[in-house]
């Protein structure tokens, strides 16, 4: 089994595949009340391909709807007058739908995010699959996915309430609401990602190839960085990309921590206002039909499309680096 | 294969089935649903208990979800009472036109959007084009406003809630912008945590939100009370709205009349808001 494919099973899209590979396959059996049980397994078939296909019709229906939501802003709006505005004030009017500080604090607080949990991330990675004895594995490595499942409210609570005054005081800076904070926030999201699917793929290297390589004389600093690493770089990569594309679609940390100011970020203590914030503060007041509904579906779509991006260059990623074998390295 | 087909569309519709199926057993009995306005949410909420109380046979469920929502909900009809903090805005009446439906206004009690700094600031008092000043950024830091010298964090609300543009219009005007550097919070208490935990923070919240880690801000010397709002003496005040499709009927109307009664105005008091004036 390569490394890539364990790696995309913690993914949470796996879902859809594992359901429909644990579907029956057409093995004949003895039967004893004959075509009853066969209509059974058709049945039984017919169930889980309908929940195989789901997420994909689901999926398919929600791109549907957001375009379909998103697309009525570009007949008062121009596609570049919406990208690279400079401001956003749609309640006003005349109205301005300018995205771009938008796009640049989801960037700035995706990036900064991933700049403190990448290091820390494949570090932990590393640890759990090399240094650490069994007994630390074991209580370490749950303790690291237990992370990933704290909700994104308590880690914006934490933030807001904890970090955010502390940091005002010990930096003497103006607000503890900002950049720097919420990238805190989001990186402690990412790490779990990042740490668990490439502890999984350092963890999938056959374990011929270090003994080989030990054997051979190399150290096992060689060891690790010349065939344990190379080895599990595309699950280690997709780990990366889907833990960046978690704190860029992350919604409730950022509306709460970040500050919520429309401005394209000067430094890591100013306030901004990430795609996924200005959607949730602002669609619940919104009347339907309106040029700002139509401009908040369209940042919908511009996050998908970014999270799509995302996605297709871990595929990528994971495809590209796989190893098929030991012969590759 | 055809059979099977048969048999996934057989599962699909009883997996839709399963879906409707609790939207027929909410309609026996008799039923009212509100939604809108984080700002009236307490009120609707206490309102509510109380009167299912008095009304053991009646289910309300009350949610808080915008003014813009509430509205939206009445003329949809998928709520029987919206909540705004706000009156409808020209779109939402043309919108309700077309669908042929006329919301029935109901002010409930009225409200005073209070400014707010931490309780360390020395500034008791700013007039409207001090406010107005530091909303749009030309005041910047504190000591032009008599205060020390601390860089002045601005705390807004969304612009799409009432509070906001209840603010905007009545100390910005109309047509004045909102610094582009002003924080946003989604709610009103989200804005009173941000000032409680900022020295440099000012922020504007509803009076029912005002607490002892907030230092309420007189505006032009006036500060926000009750007697106040009512007299209209202090300058941002609003009333708490209730939508219904059209003139209230049965159940919905006697709710109505309770929340606009003394019981409810009672409960009006006690979240902190204004009473109607008699």
């Amino acid at each position: 089994m390569s490394s890539a494919y364990r790696a995309e099973t913690v993914d949470s899209e796996g879902l859809a595949s594992a359901a429909g590979a644990s579907a029956p396959a057409e093995v004949p059996r003895p039967s004893l009340t004959g075509g009853k049980s066969r209509e059974r397994e058709v049945m039984i078939r017919a169930i889980f391909t309908v929940v195989g296909f789901s997420s994909v019709i689901i999926m398919a229906l929600i791109v549907l709807f957001l375009f379909r939501e998103g697309v009525g802003l570009f007949a008062t709006v121009s596609l570049s007058d919406f990208l690279f505005g400079q401001f956003w004030y749609p309640t006003y009017d005349p109205a301005d739908f300018g995205i771009l500080p938008l796009i640049m604090g989801s960037v700035a607080v995706t990036f900064i995010s991933s700049a403190i949990a990448v290091p820390l991330g494949l570090g932990a990675a590393l640890y759990l699959a090399e240094v650490a004895s069994s007994k630390v594995r074991e209580v370490v490595k749950p303790a690291v996915e237990l992370l990933a499942s704290l909700p994104s409210v308590v880690l914006g609570f934490v933030g807001m309430v904890l970090i955010a005054p502390l940091m005002q005081q010990l930096l003497d800076i103006p607000t503890g609401l900002n950049v720097l904070n919420a990238s805190l926030m989001l990186a402690l999201m990412a790490i779990p990602t990042i740490t668990s699917i490439a502890e999984d793929a350092l963890h999938s290297v056959p374990n011929d190839l270090k003994e080989a390589s030990l054997a051979l004389g190399a150290t096992r600093w060689e060891t690790l960085t010349r065939v344990q690493i190379p080895g599990a770089i595309s699950g280690m990569g997709t780990g990366v990309i889907l833990g960046m594309s978690r704190a860029m679609g992350e919604t409730m940390v950022v509306l709460m921590v970040a500050g919520g100011a429309a401005m394209i970020p000067g430094s890591i203590f100013d306030s901004a206002r990430p795609l996924p914030a200005t959607i949730a503060a602002e669609m619940g007041e919104t009347p339907v039909g309106s040029e700002h509904y139509f401009a908040l579906f369209a940042i919908g779509i511009v996050l998908f499309f970014i999270t799509l991006a995302f996605n297709l260059v871990a595929a990528y990623i994971s495809r590209r680096f796989q190893q098929r074998g030991a012969a590759t390295l | 294969m055809r059979k099977s087909f048969l048999l996934m569309g057989t599962v699909a519709l009883l997996a839709a089935a399963l879906i409707m199926a609790p939207g027929a057993v909410m309609a026996g009995g008799k039923s009212i649903t509100i939604t809108g306005s984080t700002t009236v949410l307490p009120v609707a909420q206490k309102a509510a208990e109380d009167f299912m109380k008095k009304h053991p046979d009646v289910r309300i469920s009350v949610a808080g979800t915008g003014s813009g929502d509430g509205i939206k909900a009445v003329i949809d009809g998928t709520a029987d009472i919206g909540d705004a903090s706000r009156e409808m805005k020209d779109k939402e009446i043309k919108l309700a036109k077309e669908k042929g439906v006329t919301p029935k206004l109901h002010v409930v009690a009225l409200d005073c959007i209070v400014p707010v700094v931490h309780p360390s600031n020395p500034v008791g008092d700013l007039s409207l084009e001090q406010l107005k000043k530091i909303y749009t950024g030309d005041i910047k830091n504190w000591k032009d406003v008599g205060g020390p010298d601390l860089e002045m964090v601005a705390v807004s609300r969304d612009s799409s809630s009432g509070t906001f543009e209840v603010w905007n219009h009545m100390v910005l005007g109309k047509k004045t912008r909102v610094r582009p550097d002003a924080q946003l919070q989604a709610s009103n208490g989200a804005v009173a945590q941000a000032v409680a935990g900022n020295k440099n923070a000012i922020g504007y919240v509803g009076i029912g939100y005002v607490n002892d880690k907030l230092k309420a801000v007189k505006i032009n010397g006036v500060a926000a009370s009750p007697k106040t709002a009512a007299d209209k003496s202090y300058p941002v005040a609003r009333g708490l709205n209730m939508y219904t499709r059209g003139e209230p009927q049965g159940v919905v109307k006697e709710f109505i009349d309770f929340v606009m009664g003394p019981e409810g105005q009672k409960i009006v008091a006690e979240e902190g808001f204004v009473p109607l004036p008699k």
